[in-house]
């Protein structure tokens, strides 16, 4: 690298140095206004008990939450496709399929082996 | 610079001969990235545990007798103005203006430690009406996953008072820029997972 680039970066491109984008003002405060919305409303959703059922409204909260976490992704951690030429974008799908992998698969062999083991859900006579 | 391999080359390269450039913390962001994630992985199991064992109360209390909606709700309040509030340090940090990064990053930590409060004000109140971590595996599994978030809170706040330090002492050279920057992404990132925490752990415990 010539001394005129390597001076360039230290001059006036410290965020590249750094190797994160930063965000602006009007970034961080769409993130924030945001994750307001996408906080209170779950919690009135369940202290209200506006929807009657209990299914709808955990699947609702459950988006909402889903929606908040892309927020901060971008909004907070400057997530995008760019940064460290993608590296980052790469090591963040990777885990999370590692913990989707994870996630799911302990709830449901956990939950199979709990309904299986749960005494009388079997006809036990069968066994013998 | 590097070795180029253009088209009327000889023979192909298969390695660059001279040296790249290596300057200091050119990859700090992204190896503290994958450290995140690696935290990332922790958190998940713990969700996980939680998940599985969420609802084994062995016949005691069980979250609705237990979690105080109105407290939560004030609690994530306080993370998420500390997240904005570090993110007004980071705009002041990007201007270079010394006083106003150390006032915001003051405030985040005011805020990190009230956060703290509320939790461990809500874990003495839990233990002692006897819903200590022993009671139940439902108790087991809560007290761990919100405990190491509360406990990754507390070492964030022991980072940013020495930040605070590092500041004060040298000013904002690069490479305190680069540790702000780090405890940055830890900080939003204690963010996100909280999210997981008061969607997983207290709305739908309240559901269930």
């Amino acid at each position: 690298m010539s001394a005129n680039a390597h001076n360039d970066a230290h001059g006036h491109d410290v965020h590249h140095e750094l190797g994160v984008a930063h965000g602006s003002m009007r970034s961080y405060m769409t993130g924030f206004i945001l994750s307001v919305i996408l906080t209170a409303v779950p919690f009135w959703l369940v202290m209200s008990g506006k929807i009657g059922n209990p299914t709808w409204t955990a699947a609702i909260v459950m988006a909402f939450a889903v929606v908040q976490i892309v927020v901060h992704m971008i909004y907070f951690l400057h997530m995008n496709f760019k940064s460290e030429g993608g590296w980052n974008m790469l090591a963040l799908v990777f885990t999370l399929i590692v913990v989707g992998i994870a996630m799911a698969g302990s709830l449901w062999v956990m939950y199979h082996l709990n309904t299986n083991m749960m005494p009388g859900a079997h006809d036990m006579r069968q066994m013998l | 610079m590097s070795t180029t391999v253009t088209a009327t080359s000889e023979a192909p390269v298969f390695y660059e001969v001279d040296e790249h450039p290596h300057p200091e913390g050119h990859s700090t962001a992204l190896g503290f990235w994958i450290y995140l994630m690696s935290d990332c992985l922790i958190f998940a199991i713990l969700f996980a545990t939680f998940g599985v064992l969420g609802g084994n109360y062995a016949a005691g209390p069980g979250p609705r007798d237990l979690f105080d909606l109105n407290l939560v709700a004030l609690n994530t309040t306080m993370l998420l103005l500390s997240s904005i509030t570090y993110g007004f340090a980071m705009l002041a940090m990007d201007k270079e203006r010394v006083k106003a990064t150390q006032v915001w990053l003051v405030i985040t930590g005011l805020f990190g430690l009230a956060f703290l409060s509320i939790e461990l004000y809500e874990f003495h109140h839990m233990i002692a009406e006897g819903a200590g971590p022993q009671r139940s595996a439902f108790l087991s599994a809560f007290f761990t996953l919100v405990g190491t978030h509360g406990l990754h809170v507390t070492f964030g706040i022991i980072w940013l008072v020495t930040l605070l330090v590092q500041v004060q002492k040298r000013g904002l050279i690069l490479a305190n820029k680069r540790r702000l920057m780090c405890l940055s992404m830890f900080w939003h990132f204690l963010d996100v997972v909280w999210i997981g925490v008061f969607t997983f752990v207290y709305l739908l415990g309240m559901l269930r």
